[in-house]
């Protein structure tokens, strides 16, 4: 446990003024055989997505598992019913049926809505891992614009052709308007 | 179609849904800074105090109630139901607008709608709060509420599934959760505008949290996309589904006057008229406040006033179908209830209601109506008292005059009644207040995406 703090380089990041830019440099980036890669936007950017490489079912995982919970909240909502109404609590009323399936549909369709709703956004927050405080592309002082209206590029050290100097060269001849280095705490 | 031809006629574009020259750092600047920087003016602080006292009202009036129960409400036998049901009914059919606005307009790519979304949407959260409180206290014993969810309770019972009563309590729970987490993904990318954008430590932390560490990731966008777009799907059926089912609490008992089919469609009708009355009732008073003008247009408020006049012919036909259906059965009951509603005790509460929900709002069918804010907002406050009366009329007129004369009686609410309904619109309205100074009332991140397409071609959409 040393007080100094080490640091390590976590990649190189390009800003750009415009998202028409940052798709056209993110392309090249991916053309020039990068890989991992991601670009930071302030809304979302028609054909991003796809041009860092993330496409595929993976980039629809969210949908299914919405699927799943839709399913699973509609069959529980149904059998909640069923066992209630017609193993654990019958009641008789003038000899109807106990299984009056029509008479659960209501509460089988809300749940469905319910299960398939939360099921969407807990896996939508855990996919992209989040909560999650830190990052390192916070440590760039000029990200904070992300949020507003600068986009940015970064090109990731774990990459097999990452190179401090190469890569920060070859994102400023993007025409990237900022390069920065992006350091992570260790 | 139409409208095109229009614009030809008179030779101008349409006003764009945004006024001209924002950039994506002028509209997030201008929506963060209402929260961030602007002090507390004496305007919000005088409002926000009067809500206050008016949720003081609530509290006075729903802790007697605790405890004497709910005897000092006017209900009685027949009319079992009161103010209560009225009161729910009402404020459940004023959130609809919001997650119409927010779902069904989405999927329709309808733009006009991102910059009245986000409040429309809190409107719809504090609508339900208010709402769910009425079944809540009307029970009673409050504090045995959880009675109506299944559990496996030592006594060995359980809900009634059959019962439109038990599906309320999984409608409205359910449409309460969505609309929150629906919400809440909304403000996601916003929280971390706000968060970057902070300028004290307080807000760092608070924003810092809520914000969750979303950082705008191309990969980040995707996921939330793909959830949002599914979110809106699953909110348009299960809006249509609330008060659908809020509408069987009545057509499925064979009292006259609930008994028809038409309950269902006409209800979610009238809860779209009474919400986007709600919508325009706090948008008017709130672009002006903020000087939001450049964001929600003219062209939004007539946008918003369109759907009312839509909406409240459908309600009209409901209820002339309820008048035609009654005379076309020839039901003795039903005609019976018709003539009360037209000549009873209550006639003078049914004929402002024709007056307030059917003759008022053709006034919209005028494009100089449509175009005068001080006209809207006195016809959306008419509009939404006319949705309450029409409640009113619902319960009390149908319970007062059932089969059997010696079942008949009166209903007065008291002043407990009215302390409750009133503390309600304190509390709601004190929550617009600590929203609009609390979060940005205007989605930024779906700002930022209008100005990126009103900056690429306004190409084919009206």
């Amino acid at each position: 446990m040393s007080s100094e703090r080490r640091s390590r380089v976590f990649g190189v990041m390009g800003e750009f003024s415009t998202p028409e830019d940052l798709l056209a440099a993110t392309k090249k980036t991916r053309e020039a055989g990068y890989n991992h890669i991601e670009a930071y936007t302030p809304f979302p950017i028609e054909g991003l997505s796809e041009a860092v490489g993330f496409r595929g079912f993976r980039s629809n995982l969210v949908a299914f598992i919405t699927l799943v919970g839709g399913i699973g909240g509609g069959l529980t909502g149904f059998g909640l019913q069923y066992w209630v109404a017609a193993i654990t609590y019958p009641i008789n009323i003038g000899g109807r049926p106990l299984n009056s399936w029509p008479a659960f549909i209501p509460v089988t369709f809300e749940l469905t809505v319910l299960g398939a709703s939360i099921f969407a956004v807990v896996s939508m927050l855990a996919l992209n891992k989040l909560p999650q405080p830190y990052h390192p592309v916070f440590n760039v002082d000029r990200f904070s614009q992300a949020s507003t209206d600068k986009f940015f590029l970064c090109i990731e050290a774990r990459d097999p052709k990452f190179d401090l100097t190469v890569t920060a060269k070859f994102l400023q001849s993007l025409h990237a308007t900022h390069v920065n280095e992006v350091k992570d705490e260790e | 179609m139409s409208v095109t031809q229009e614009n030809l006629r008179v030779g101008h574009e349409p006003e764009p849904w945004l006024a001209p020259g924002h950039t994506y750092a002028s509209v997030t600047d201008k929506i963060a800074s209402a929260v961030l920087t602007r002090p507390l003016g004496i305007g919000w602080l005088a409002g926000f105090g009067l809500c206050f006292s008016i949720v003081m009202v609530l509290n006075l009036a729903v802790g007697w109630l605790f405890i004497k129960g709910v005897g000092i409400w006017g209900i009685n036998i027949p009319v079992g139901w009161g103010f209560a049901i009225v009161n729910f009914v009402w404020w459940i059919g004023i959130g609809h607008a919001g997650t119409l606005i927010s779902a069904i307009l989405f999927l329709l790519n309808q733009q006009w709608r991102t910059s009245i979304n986000r409040f429309a949407e809190a409107m719809t959260l504090f609508a339900v709060a208010c709402a769910g409180l009425f079944p809540l206290i009307h029970t009673g014993r409050p504090w045995m509420a959880y009675y109506m969810f299944p559990y496996p309770s030592t006594m060995g019972i359980w809900p009634q599934f059959r019962s439109p009563l038990i599906w309320d309590v999984f409608a409205v729970s359910t449409y309460g959760t969505v609309s929150l987490i629906f919400w809440f993904v909304g403000l996601l990318p916003d929280l971390a505008t706000l968060r970057d954008r902070a300028k004290n430590k307080w807000q760092q932390v608070i924003f810092g949290m809520l914000s969750m560490g979303w950082r705008g990731s191309a990969r980040h966008w995707k996921r939330y996309q793909v959830a949002y777009l599914l979110l809106a799907g699953l909110a348009t059926p299960l809006v249509l589904s609330v008060h659908t089912v809020v509408s069987f609490d009545f057509a499925v008992g064979i009292v006259p006057g609930w008994h028809t089919t038409i309950f269902p469609p006409y209800f979610v009708a009238g809860a779209i008229y009474s919400g986007f009355a709600m919508v325009l009732t706090l948008a008017i008073p709130m672009r002006a406040a903020y000087g939001m003008q450049d964001f929600i247009t003219r062209r939004h408020l007539e946008q918003m006033a369109k759907v009312m006049l839509a909406t409240g012919l459908i309600v009209a036909y409901g209820y002339f179908i309820e008048f035609f259906m009654a005379f076309y059965s020839g039901n003795k009951f039903d005609l019976f209830m018709t003539w009360q509603r037209l000549h009873g005790p209550y006639a003078p509460f049914y004929y402002a209601l024709i007056l307030c929900n059917i003759l008022t709002p053709q006034l919209l069918w005028i494009k100089k109506v449509r175009q005068n804010i001080a006209a809207l907002f006195v016809i959306s406050l008419v509009i939404n008292s006319g949705m309450w009366l029409e409640r009113f009329v619902i319960v009390v007129i149908s319970l007062t005059r059932d089969f059997m004369p010696s079942a008949w009686g009166r209903y007065s609410a008291t002043v407990w009644d009215y302390a409750t309904f009133v503390g309600t619109l304190g509390l709601f309205t004190m929550l617009m207040f600590l929203f609009v100074r609390g979060l940005p009332a205007i989605a930024i991140s779906e700002m930022r995406e209008l100005v990126h397409q009103e900056s690429h071609g306004s190409e084919g959409h009206q």
